[in-house]
């Protein structure tokens, strides 16, 4: 029915083990098909960024990292800072990563990451508007997988998050057209959603969520659903090649919903996101 | 984003006259490039794309081929002038992100593994860009292989939906991307009921995104049969040589 064909002999019966073992709820670490890695998030790690995050999902490793400057807006958004993602996947995190300027791979993730933070409206980029079409804050933010067992995009947007909602960033006031910084006061980054996002991989019929690598390596086809809130999709990345049929996609938004819930909840409860901070 | 922006005109129509499920004019050609073993050109709308195949041939350099497939290289690139703004040489982050969806688009297609040891080449050239370039892109990359005679399981051919003002609407003009909230361009394998690429940019409830696939999926069928049509232009004339 469905065409496993192009994959070696090796990975074809992994592939076939997998599957088999997913078709009696079991996984190789003995998760069900639709349970995530437990989360675990430290944040406020780097002293000298103004915000920073490391999150861990079983095996993968990521660190978010977050620094603030002042910029010019972009011609067309005179009235929003910047933001810019940028993703490393390091030679630390696997013998498959390799130094050097970041491959499709890592440009991929940078951009997926940029997706549900931006399109989410996570932050309130209006809000860090110094002086209209002149000066604004331009809010870096920075990714390194560490280590990496599978899934680097759902632990880097919670980091990536994380260290956002939990930044403090330089004060700055505006006297007489003139920005000056405002010297040992500091305020927080606007933050309006928190966005995650939910890999899902793809065995044949078979969805499960949160793969490890080697589950990466043997899966039919893999995306990545990002969330906004409970019930509004920001992005969608079909990351791997491989035929998504029509008639898994809507258990695949029905799945990622529910995990994308875990995950904020667990988001929120480790950065101690006040409510009364939403508009 | 901007509410002093209007995409729709007082009938409900689109600012180009169009209705919510329709497509801009479509052009397909194929065999287009001498040099090349497989090549297409697509129109659509303002929207102007040429892809050329190379191969089956041997894989370079050689340390990339793999035992039981062929690789694919695949190239989405934007020519310099195809944009308002000169776009700068060389490839965009944007650039790399899009020939990555669109290789693993294909890819899943192709019959690699009737081809160890070798590659094929697919290079898609955007030679003016208003809005849709990486479906249409993908949509003539397929017939470019079909052209250059690549097993393939099926065609495949892509179109986005955009959300523009609360309404969801099949292929998305520029103005309607840039004011609108969301963008999902998809790539799908009719014959064999599959997607093969998807993205989404922007906001969408779970009904809407059900609502834009059927969307989307209606559009492509029509795109498919003037991907049959095109090929036939090419190949219905063209008759088995006799043996003796």
């Amino acid at each position: 029915m469905y065409r496993v064909g192009g994959k070696p002999y090796p990975t074809k019966i992994l592939h076939d083990k997998l599957y088999e073992l997913i078709l009696h709820e079991k996984r190789l670490d003995g998760r069900s098909p639709y349970e995530s890695r437990p989360v675990n998030i430290h944040t406020n790690l780097i002293d000298k960024a103004d915000g920073s995050a490391q999150v861990s999902m079983g095996g993968t490793k990521i660190i978010a990292g977050i620094k603030v400057d002042i910029g010019s807006p972009y011609p067309d958004t005179p009235n929003q800072a910047n933001m810019t993602v940028n993703a490393e996947l390091l030679p630390l995190a696997s013998r498959t990563f390799e130094p050097g300027p970041p491959d499709e791979r890592a440009i991929e993730l940078a951009r997926v990451v940029d997706r549900c933070i931006r399109e989410s409206k996570a932050i309130d980029l209006e809000k860090l508007v110094y002086i209209p079409g002149q000066k604004v804050a331009v809010i870096y933010i920075d990714i390194y997988v560490l280590d990496y067992d599978g899934n680097y995009f759902d632990p880097s947007v919670i980091a990536a998050v994380a260290a956002l909602a939990t930044a403090k960033i330089k004060k700055y006031e505006v006297i007489d057209g003139i920005l000056k910084l405002v010297e040992g006061e500091y305020t927080k980054i606007p933050i309006r959603r928190l966005p995650v996002s939910v890999n899902l991989g793809l065995f044949m019929d078979k969805i499960i969520v949160d793969p490890t690598a080697i589950e990466e390596s043997a899966l039919d086809t893999s995306l990545i659903i990002g969330w906004s809130t409970e019930d509004e999709i920001a992005a969608i990345q079909k990351n791997t090649p491989g035929r998504l049929p029509f008639s898994i996609v809507e258990e695949a938004v029905r799945v990622s919903r529910e995990v994308s819930i875990k995950y904020r909840k667990r988001l929120i409860e480790s950065i101690a996101w006040q409510l009364e901070d939403t508009p | 984003m901007n509410e002093t922006v209007r995409l729709f005109t007082e009938d409900g129509k689109r600012l180009d006259g169009r209705s919510f499920d329709q497509m801009r004019k479509v052009r397909m050609e194929v065999g287009v490039l001498d040099k090349c073993d497989g090549s297409a050109y697509i129109e659509l709308g303002k929207t102007k794309i040429f892809a050329a195949v190379y191969g089956p041939k041997e894989a370079h350099p050689r340390h990339l081929a793999q035992p039981h497939r062929a690789i694919l290289n695949c190239r989405y690139h934007m020519a310099t002038f195809s944009v308002s703004d000169r776009k700068p040489a060389g490839m965009t982050r944007r650039e790399i992100e899009l020939t990555k969806v669109i290789k693993e688009g294909l890819e899943t297609l192709i019959f690699l593994e009737e081809f160890p040891r070798s590659a094929i080449d697919v290079f898609i050239e955007i030679i003016q860009a208003d809005a849709g370039t990486r479906t249409a892109g993908i949509t003539a990359a397929s017939l470019a292989l079909a052209d250059a005679g690549i097993p393939m399981m099926d065609l495949c051919a892509g179109i986005a939906v955009g959300k523009v003002q609360g309404k969801l609407v099949l292929d998305p003009s520029e103005e309607e991307d840039k004011y609108g909230e969301a963008d999902m361009p998809i790539a799908i394998a009719p014959r064999i009921n599959s997607i093969v690429l998807l993205q989404l940019n922007g906001r969408l409830t779970i009904d809407e995104f059900k609502e834009a696939l059927s969307l989307a999926r209606r559009g492509i069928e029509s795109l498919y049969e003037l991907q049959r049509k095109a090929l036939k232009n090419k190949f219905a004339g063209i008759e088995e040589p006799e043996v003796e």
